[in-house]
């Protein structure tokens, strides 16, 4: 296959960005995208051009690292991938494809397409840990019976894997749906209780701090999200939100 | 990038003994190679070996026919299917430990019966499974066992709930649907089971260095079982350190802060300053990359599944010569003060290369079969794996000289009062 690419490069965090055009020959549909912009990055080394930098780790789905906004998608036009996942065969040869970073105020580029996502870090020490019994006669954890439902749910919400998809898609850049994963995941277990309160409430000034949007129901964030997390999370932190309000 | 050598090869460099490093897992589930571009080997996990059978074809031409695209696996009969796993195996099956069944996979592949385009891969079939779950669902509901579309749909229900994520991620990077049609697998490096040694306190021989989890070689010996790294994460840094720790530190509880301006600090700061300084003047002509892809092959094909005495020596020597090649050739791009990941790398892979070559010197130092680690010198007439109790019960310990070359060994003796050795056996 052979492709144009469209890429935003910025030097630094301060340095104006802008798109740049290359062309790159020999994409096998059975590359991933990653491995693509790899041979694209030997290419320009190889012309003396500076590479293109991008994060990525695990290559596998589930580190979160890679980002990429790939034709007005974050991870691109396969659904439930992260771009590591995303193979070439979901393209067409000599089509044009676009490669932003994700944008929003509270992930400043770092350089070309990787951005600064420790905010959600930030997020998650505010209120993502449980409180477990250390003296030696700690509780095995399945004598506490924990409904099918609830324990489905409570899994279903840990597979967030924070890549900041959400944020990326939203027109407010929201990460309401990060955080009431991490909210969910937590408050539907019996471990998740001891802190429940406070949890919710710190995680949720956290994210307004950070300069994430509100979230206004449009839902793009649940279409792009590579492991499917559900809207209905943002409702439970809202009841989990109110509730804490109301009794705190 | 990440990397999980580093901070080991560091502390290796300044006294902590490193042991085992020839000892591997081969894991014998991932997907196959599709071509030199790749970064990755997807791991498909062990579980699916519970529900999987796996097999290639019986004769080499139909495993011709099936690499050239001219025969679809679901059209082979079951006769000319080989089960190699349960035809040598019958007491365990499909469910031999991993440097069994990776091996196994290689035997079959070696002689020409592997599949996929490159030959190097077998199947993982379920067809099974999803006949055998769907017929259980439809007589727990009082429905027609012998309706195959029912029981086939009832079965892949199941197949789903259990392994629905695996499939789906498979299906992503193959283009295959797993339902349908057999998955394919091959075996790749998944773990390393040597590591900075360390004594029972987790203290490795630099007196106040403790090394923890993967980074260790504590737990797993020659071999390594599913989940063990988790276990050992939780075992090291949940019951063991904490107690361990605080009696080294009780002695040096009115030492105080340590300030950074002693010459250790500056030595170490000049150290990492100059390496950075050659790489950036450095006018060479590779990338990074080249040199870490021609790297992985030399391990891979002369201290991967099978070894012997002649390709570890020349793994050695190749190795040695790369290195060299590396610090004269490399090329990184950028500057040292800009956010810069081929010189991240670089830093990373110039380790590896030091790695590498001990790692080929312990696999020869070790003329035995144990484990992960698979000498074809030592096997029994069925090319099972043959230890040599008498000579190589030891935990080989290397401590850094200089070159890789010159690593000094220290054999540190197993000794068993509460068990006896014994020879494992799948038959």
């Amino acid at each position: 296959m052979k492709l144009t690419l469209k890429i935003w490069r910025q030097e630094n965090a301060t340095a104006k960005g802008s798109m740049h055009t290359y062309s790159i020959d020999d994409v096998s549909p059975d590359m991933s995208f990653l491995e693509m912009m790899d041979v694209l990055n030997e290419q320009l080394m190889q012309q003396g051009v500076d590479p293109v930098a991008f994060d990525h780790d695990c290559r596998e789905g589930i580190c979160g690292a890679c980002s990429m906004f790939i034709n007005g998608e974050p991870h691109g036009p396969d659904r439930l991938v992260t771009t590591c996942q995303l193979h070439m065969r979901k393209f067409k040869d000599g089509d044009t494809i676009h490669i932003e970073p994700f944008r929003a105020k509270p992930f400043p580029v770092i350089k070309d397409l990787v951005v600064d996502r420790s905010a959600f870090d930030r997020i998650q020490h505010a209120g993502g840990f449980v409180s477990v019994n250390t003296s030696g006669n700690t509780q095995d954890a399945n004598a506490i019976p924990i409904e099918k439902t609830n324990a489905d749910k409570a899994f279903d919400a840990a597979a967030c894997i924070g890549c900041g998809a959400c944020v990326a898609s939203c027109k407010n850049a929201s990460a309401m749906l990060f955080v009431s994963a991490k909210v969910s995941q937590y408050a539907l277990l019996p471990q998740g209780q001891v802190e429940a309160t406070d949890r919710v409430l710190n995680m949720v000034k956290q994210m307004d701090e950070e300069g994430f949007g509100n979230c206004t129901n449009t839902g793009a964030c649940e279409v792009e999200c590579p492991k499917g997390i559900s809207l209905e999370n943002i409702a439970r932190m809202n009841r989990e939100y109110l509730s804490a309000k109301v009794s705190g | 990038m990440g990397s999980n050598v580093t901070a080991a090869w560091k502390i290796h460099r300044q006294g902590a003994y490193f042991a085992n490093p020839c000892f591997t897992q081969i894991h014998p589930t991932c997907i196959p190679v599709s071509g030199d571009h790749q970064s990755k080997l997807t791991l498909m996990s062990e579980s699916l070996r519970n529900d999987g059978r796996i097999w290639v074809p019986k004769k080499k031409e139909d495993a011709v026919a099936i690499r050239e695209g001219k025969l679809k696996p679901i059209d082979l009969a079951e006769e000319d299917r080989d089960y190699y796993l349960e035809r040598r195996y019958p007491a365990f099956g499909n469910l031999v430990p991993r440097d069994v069944a990776s091996r196994a996979a290689k035997e079959r592949c070696d002689e020409g019966y592997g599949v996929n385009t490159t030959g190097e891969a077998v199947f993982l079939d379920f067809a099974d499974a999803i006949i055998r779950y769907g017929k259980e669902k439809a007589h727990i509901k009082g429905l027609d066992e012998n309706d195959l579309s029912l029981v086939q749909k009832l079965g892949k229900e199941i197949i789903k709930a259990k392994y629905g994520n695996l499939f789906q991620m498979y299906e992503k990077i193959v283009d295959q649907n797993p339902y349908e049609t057999p998955m394919m697998i091959y075996p790749a490096v998944h773990y390393t089971m040597g590591g900075i040694w360390v004594d029972y306190n987790l203290m490795t021989t630099i007196p106040g260095c403790f090394a923890i989890g993967e980074a260790n070689f504590s737990d797993h010996g020659a071999n390594r079982l599913g989940a063990s790294a988790l276990m050992q994460g939780l075992a090291d840094g949940y019951f063991v350190l904490p107690y361990t720790i605080g009696d080294y530190l009780a002695d040096d509880i009115r030492t105080g802060p340590i300030s950074t301006n002693l010459p250790e600090f500056e030595q170490a700061e000049q150290r990492v300053q100059a390496q950075i300084d050659a790489f950036m003047s450095n006018k060479g002509t590779k990338t990074v990359d080249y040199f870490h892809r021609k790297l992985g092959k030399i391990i891979w094909n002369k201290c991967g599944m099978s070894r012997n005495a002649t390709g570890l020596n020349e793994a050695i020597q190749e190795v040695k010569a790369l290195r060299e090649e590396f610090y004269k050739d490399v090329f990184v791009p950028g500057t040292s003060d800009s956010f810069n990941e081929p010189l991240a790398k670089a830093l990373r892979v110039a380790d590896f290369l030091e790695l590498g070559e001990l790692f080929a010197k312990d696999a020869l130092e070790r003329a035995e079969s144990c484990g992960g680690h698979f000498r074809e010198e030592s096997q029994t007439p069925e090319g099972e794996a043959l230890r040599d109790d008498a000579n190589f019960t030891f935990v080989s310990a290397w401590e850094y000289k200089g070159e890789p070359s010159e690593a000094k060994l220290h054999k540190e003796p197993l000794n068993y009062e509460n068990i006896e050795l014994k020879t494992r056996s799948y038959k």
